[in-house]
């Protein structure tokens, strides 16, 4: 499969684009007006850019706690996350959630949710339903690496094998459970032969490679509606610490060398560089893009600061559906 | 994390280091147990002293590792399994609902299950409805379960100790803005006994305020408020809040004929629910209408727009108080002035000002 120059340029234009926005809410996070916590994707973006090219806004997705990149590349609004993290009724849970729980029908980001493993059956169950109505669906399930050990993991894959459901789960292991490496917690075994012999097909991707996940994802989509359920497993890894705005590389959790070998597979520089070779990357433009990403969030923080929060009134009507 | 001396973390983390020297049996289980920050900083010392074969870091299994906690005990280990967040425990009910609360009971009382969940509360900072339950009502409700919620650090050591020694599932309940405060404790070894629910925190004679964790503390900082103006509340401590003992209480009520229940969580179903059905059955006179502070009966809101009012304040307990006792308006707002004013001083989302998020 051939990726043109406009869609190459489009998966570049995408992981900056999350990249700035993450990077903007570090910097903003600081000042103290972001009161939630914060689990930012910063160098995770390739995952979410490449499967989201392949879906459509009917498509369903669920995640996790880490959910800004995927509600992003969903094609979320800038201005609701934004909102959520100043929990204002603009956000996407009109603040009720905080940075957590985005949630937004308009591109059937149907939830995302911090317990881990939580959204897991969520998404299967989603996907039993695409089943029934026959509709040309998937249900893509984003998870990390440590939700693999939770039960209902595997409670989920099971179902979903057997019921043959149009499920793409997506894996993105970044190594770490908060600040415990998958070492520590698998041991040498492979998430691979985990899900293998769960009969739900594997692709793993090439390393925080958008084109290649992209490619990936397309044979994933068309293998779930056809066949059942498939499984995206990404090596990828994220740069600030797990929760909140900062660079913790000081508490030498994970080793040095390991940082720079991910540095060096930055997902946007190795992107830049396939386009360089190809001729098709323009610094100025790029420059004028990655500005006006910031002006415009600029702007959204502006405008969010402004606006009202939900009324007390109407929180305290929201505990049954009426 | 607070810096001070003698704090509930480090009542906490003595605890542990004490009871493990006692017995190699006592061994330490959980996500983050071993890493940097160490529960908040409470195994550290512990994985220092005792290395990796007793502070044991876990997958993110809290299902199966209630019950390989609970294999573990029959073999007369005395595991503590710790979850960062009560929430999480939710996902290892079964087996503390179904087997471990019940083990010794269904097979006529030949085993023993002596283990220990510690579990921290959530708070402030946007925890949000996933992240800042209070749900020790719901533990409560089951047999064979104990469930310890300290709210001082001295209390913290000798309670965790007992609990780690009992032969029963002990739920420790611990809510972490109780890491911001410090009390002296001995440097020594000692339990509290778990039969012994309450703890006499401040003795008054105009009404009793009955409470736990860091409602407690909240209920003694109002009554120190309210001492300025002659005011007397006694303060009681629900520390054990299964097995139930009220004795402390029915005696103090019989003393102050007045009484206001703080609760930790939401009111409906709540522990004050239980205590009032336990003053009424006694039969116990009151001279006002006994009130239920507790949080809004809803999920925590994740905004702190939208969290400001959702817990119960200093403010709410002593109007609470001026209203049982017919307080003299200018008096009483006096008092809520007074309290409005220390509550200003630190964000009603912070434990304290020192704290920076993100959790
Ligand atoms: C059931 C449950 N247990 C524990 C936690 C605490 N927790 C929050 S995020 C996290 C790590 C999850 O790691 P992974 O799934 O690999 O996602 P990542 O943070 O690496 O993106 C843990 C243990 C939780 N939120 N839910
Ligand atoms: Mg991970």
């Amino acid at each position: 499969m051939k990726i043109n120059k406009l869609e190459k340029l489009k998966n570049l234009h995408e992981l900056t684009r999350i990249r700035i926005i993450e990077e903007e809410i570090a910097k903003e996070y600081k000042n103290q007006e972001m009161r939630c916590p914060v689990h930012l994707s910063i160098g995770q973006e390739a995952v979410p850019v490449g499967v989201s090219r392949v879906l459509t806004k009917k498509d369903y997705i669920v995640s996790t706690h880490r959910c800004h990149a995927h509600y992003i590349a969903k094609g979320g609004s800038i201005d609701a996350l934004i909102g959520e993290l100043y929990g204002k009724e603009s956000g996407t849970c009109k603040g009720i959630g905080g940075s957590m729980h985005m949630y937004d029908k308009k591109v059937n980001h149907i939830a995302s949710v911090p317990i881990v493993g939580g959204s897991i059956p969520i998404g299967v169950g989603i996907g039993y339903a695409i089943k029934i109505n026959k509709s040309k669906q998937v249900s893509v399930i984003y998870f990390g690496d440590a939700a693999t050990e939770e039960g209902v993991f595997f409670e989920s894959l099971h179902f979903a094998a057997l019921k043959k459901l149009p499920i793409i789960f997506v894996c993105e292991d970044n190594k770490y459970s908060v600040y415990t490496s998958r070492y520590e917690r698998h041991g040498k075994r492979d998430i691979k032969k985990l899900i293998k012999s769960m009969d739900v097909k594997f692709i793993e991707t090439k390393e925080n490679d958008v084109e290649d996940i992209y490619k990936k994802s397309l044979i994933a989509k068309k293998h779930a509606i056809l066949n059942g359920p498939v499984c995206i497993y990404s090596k990828t890894y994220r740069y600030l610490e797990h929760c909140g705005p900062n660079n913790d590389d000081n508490l030498e959790y994970r080793p040095k060398k390991e940082i720079e070998y991910w540095l060096k597979k930055d997902p946007i520089e190795l992107e830049i560089k396939k386009l360089k070779k190809i001729k098709i990357f323009n610094d100025e433009e790029y420059l004028t893009f990655c500005n006006s990403i910031r002006r415009k969030f600029i702007s959204s923080i502006i405008k969010t600061k402004n606006t009202k929060s939900l009324s007390i009134k109407k929180l305290e009507n929201l505990e049954y559906a009426k | 994390m607070p810096n001070r001396k003698n704090s509930f973390i480090d009542a906490m983390s003595e605890s542990l280091v004490q009871s493990m020297q006692k017995d190699k049996n006592v061994v330490i289980l959980g996500e983050g147990v071993t890493d940097v920050k160490g529960i908040f900083n409470s195994t550290n010392a512990a994985l220092k002293k005792f290395g990796h074969q007793r502070v044991i870091e876990t997958p993110v299994s809290e299902n199966a590792l209630t019950g390989i906690q609970l294999g573990m005990s029959l073999l007369g280990k005395k595991p503590i399994l710790m979850h960062a967040r009560v929430d999480f425990s939710l996902l290892g009910f079964d087996q503390l609902i179904n087997n471990a609360s019940k083990w010794h009971y269904m097979f006529g009382g030949e085993m023993n299950v002596p283990m220990v969940i510690r579990l921290i509360i959530g708070r402030g900072w946007g925890q949000g409805p996933q992240h800042s339950q209070s749900l020790e009502s719901v533990f409560s409700h089951f047999p064979g379960l104990k469930i310890v919620v300290p709210s001082t650090a001295k209390d913290c050591k000798g309670l965790m100790a007992a609990s780690i020694f009992d032969k029963n599932p002990v739920v420790f309940i611990e809510h972490r803005w109780l890491h911001y405060y410090s009390s002296n404790f001995s440097k020594k070894f000692y339990k509290i006994d778990l039969n012994n629910s309450i703890d006499i925190k401040k003795r008054g004679k105009d009404l009793t305020i009955l409470s736990s964790s860091i409602m407690l503390i909240e209920s003694l900082k109002a009554a120190k408020i309210l001492k300025k103006y002659d005011i007397d509340i006694e303060v009681l401590d629900l520390r054990v809040l299964r097995p139930l003992k009220l004795d402390k209480l029915y005696s103090s009520l019989k003393k102050t004929k007045k009484f206001i229940f703080v609760d930790n969580g939401w009111k409906t179903f709540g522990i004050g629910s239980e205590i009032f059905a336990n003053i009424l059955e006694k039969n116990i006179f009151l001279k006002n209408i006994p009130k239920r502070l507790a949080c809004k009966d809803y999920p925590t809101p994740s905004s702190p727009h939208l969290n400001k009012g959702y817990y119960v304040t200093i403010k709410d307990i002593c109007n609470e108080v001026c209203k049982c006792l017919s307080v003299k308006k200018n008096i009483k707002s006096k008092i809520l002035n007074e309290c409005e004013h220390i509550m200003s001083k630190v964000p009603h989302d912070l434990p304290d000002l020192n704290f920076k998020g993100p959790f």
